[in-house]
């Protein structure tokens, strides 16, 4: 992972591109975190990937968290890899929540938050973009096949998030499935 | 059959290759085209010249678990693919969320099944390095000790079921025979022959009984031999050779580009292996090697995996010699149960450990994410921490999760024969791809 100060001058380069991308960096566990703005991920994404010296070619991971109660309330990190330093660099794009004080809908039409997809840059994001969404909600914008991945297709609701609650799919058995009549549609 | 055929299909799956990203309909479209332009005019369709969709699975021999897969066939050529997943999901991701830490151990060594060693490392190792705990290297040897069983018994099983697919099934009885010994190791040190629970946050649970070193140096003297039995088998066996050689390549570029790690990276020539990087358990006090294969086709998969193996048993042959004497967990109370001969005499043990059983030590806020090299490639754990005894989100990268994007580079311009191998040599787990 790169140094505090290696840290300050990647954040520098990549605001010189674009200025207001990079938000904050830190250094923790031994980890070297940029926090960008949404807005700005593609544009980190490509300068950390093409520019000379840095080469974080590879994606070795993408995932969504909820930080609820916290504001942004959701994340996307991007788990980049240098492979030819074996360095690793996390970049975490904070994602405001579009529908906070209206309380999230049972039936899954609220607002969702949104982010540029990254498959144009790392085709390795295309799956993982789509467990983001289908867990988190979290709209991918410009990513080829936005389906849910791992759960049903005509699943409502974002099970991951905070507020989702744990044992909300009744089990059924033959003793309650009168409980939940015409299930099998 | 001929070569010429081999060369055309790699040409074929060039073709297929730069057509990804498009819109998944479109090289169905498109091969309707082809054929309108040319033949339409005359008597009709060849019958090997129709377009046929195919659903193979979920309940498919073949698959090696439940995965469906949508196939687009013209004769017996794959001219799409589309894998659909996610019919074990289980939501172990969210269950742990409702754990303390040491309970989530056993969620997720039952992701991945078949690497349940390497599910637990990429936690507990993620945990650790919250905690900035630092275990003992007696723990590190026996961890790698075995993480290497389980990689040889992840190979075994992806070996002798893939070849069971190809017609050799005397290679599933031969291969679940050493599988079985492993098995019977992990049983002696950890009490279950999978899923052991063996490793914990600091170090593994209980040093490895008397008799374990004996039967593993067994294992180790016999296993090298076994691999050779392995090879005679395939190595010069035809129908193994012409089902796997040249088939499914793509390119050391395009496999990067979709992320693909581990046996699959490697066998197309990329020496790329977490295990040599700096500062993962102890790799670095052992003598092993990398091996690469030349063409990434299936035989090169085949091959690297096999090296994998004699590589292995290198690692756990040096591990045993230099193995420290010492503890086998970190010794503090805060995060570790203390030996159970002191709950009788040491009230503050008995604290402790009612502390830690009821409601599990508190991990400060942060987040990390971790990489382990698994039997598949990376294997990566998030754990994001709140500040108490329940981690707030567990994420894992499965490798064969993100290697099945490959899979229809892999078979798009190939016969479907070739896809089952195509689909034995990416050796998918779907517990772990689900899970």
């Amino acid at each position: 992972m790169p140094d505090a100060p290696g840290l300050e001058l990647i954040a520098q380069g990549i605001d010189d591109g674009r200025a207001g991308t990079v938000i904050e960096t830190s250094v923790e566990h031994g980890k070297a975190t940029l926090i960008v703005n949404p807005d700005g991920v593609l544009h980190a994404l490509r300068w950390l990937r093409d520019t000379e010296g840095q080469g974080y070619r590879f994606l070795s991971s993408l995932h969504a968290a909820d930080y609820l109660p916290a504001t942004p309330r959701f994340a996307v990190h991007y788990e980049l890899l240098c492979r030819e330093r074996v360095e690793r660099l996390n970049v975490k794009a904070l994602l405001p929540d579009p529908a906070a004080g209206n309380g999230s809908s049972p039936f899954g039409d609220e607002p969702l938050p949104e982010v540029d997809s990254c498959v144009e840059l790392f085709p390795t994001a295309e799956f993982q973009e789509r467990e983001a969404y289908d867990f988190f909600g979290i709209v991918f914008r410009g990513h080829p096949d936005l389906r849910r991945i791992l759960m049903p297709e005509d699943y409502v609701g974002w099970p991951q998030r905070r507020d989702f609650p744990i044992g909300g799919e009744p089990v059924l058995f033959t003793h309650n499935e009168i409980e939940a009549p015409r299930w099998f549609e | 059959m001929p070569d010429e055929t081999f060369r055309d299909e790699a040409e074929v799956t060039e073709r297929g290759v730069s057509r990804l990203g498009e819109d998944p309909s479109a090289p169905v479209a498109d091969a309707f085209a082809e054929v309108a332009e040319g033949e339409l005019e005359g008597p009709g369709l060849e019958p090997e010249q129709e377009i046929l969709t195919l659903n193979m699975g979920p309940h498919h021999p073949a698959t090696h678990g439940v995965l469906r897969l949508i196939v687009t066939l013209q004769g017996e050529r794959v001219i799409d693919l589309k894998p659909i997943v996610g019919y074990v999901h289980t939501g172990i991701e969210k269950s742990c969320e409702d754990q303390s830490y040491w309970k989530v151990i056993p969620f997720v060594e039952r992701m991945d099944y078949l690497a349940y060693f390497f599910n637990a490392e990429a936690f507990c190792g993620c945990v650790e390095r919250l905690l900035e705990l630092d275990i003992p290297p007696r723990a590190q040897y026996l961890r790698v000790i075995h993480m290497e069983l389980n990689r040889i018994h992840s190979h075994l099983v992806g070996l002798g079921t893939t070849a069971l697919d190809l017609g050799a099934i005397s290679m599933f009885w031969y291969c679940f025979r050493e599988r079985d010994t492993i098995l019977d190791m992990f049983e002696m040190s950890g009490g279950q022959r999978m899923h052991t629970r063996y490793f914990q946050v600091g170090g593994v649970f209980e040093d490895i009984p008397v008799g374990f070193e004996r039967k593993l140096r067994e294992f180790c003297e016999v296993m090298p031999s076994r691999i050779d039995q392995y090879e005679a088998l395939l190595d010069r066996n035809e129908i193994f050779l012409r089902r796997t050689k040249d088939v499914g390549v793509v390119s050391r570029e395009r496999l990067l580009e979709l992320g693909v790690t581990g046996p699959l990276l490697r066998a197309a020539g990329e020496p790329w292996d977490l295990r040599k990087s700096p500062g993962y358990l102890s790799y670095g006090d052992f003598d092993f090697k990398v091996p690469v294969g030349t063409v990434g086709d299936g035989y090169d998969r085949y091959r690297v995996r096999i090296a994998e193996m004699r590589e292995s048993v290198r690692i756990i042959e040096q591990a045993i010699n230099g193995l420290p004497e010492g503890p086998w967990i970190a010794d503090e109370r805060k995060y570790v149960l203390p030996p159970r001969d002191e709950l009788s005499t040491s009230m503050e043990a008995l604290i402790h450990h009612f502390k830690l059983v009821t409601e599990g030590f508190r991990v400060p806020p942060g987040e990390l994410y971790y990489s382990v090299e698994g039997p598949r490639g990376e294997l990566g754990c998030f754990v994001m921490a709140d500040g108490s005894s329940k981690p707030a989100r567990v994420h894992f990268r499965d490798a064969a999760f993100v290697n099945l994007q490959a899979f229809r580079d892999m078979c798009v311009g190939g016969l479907i024969a070739d896809l089952i191998q195509n689909l034995g040599m990416l050796d998918p787990n779907l517990g772990g791809i689900d899970r």
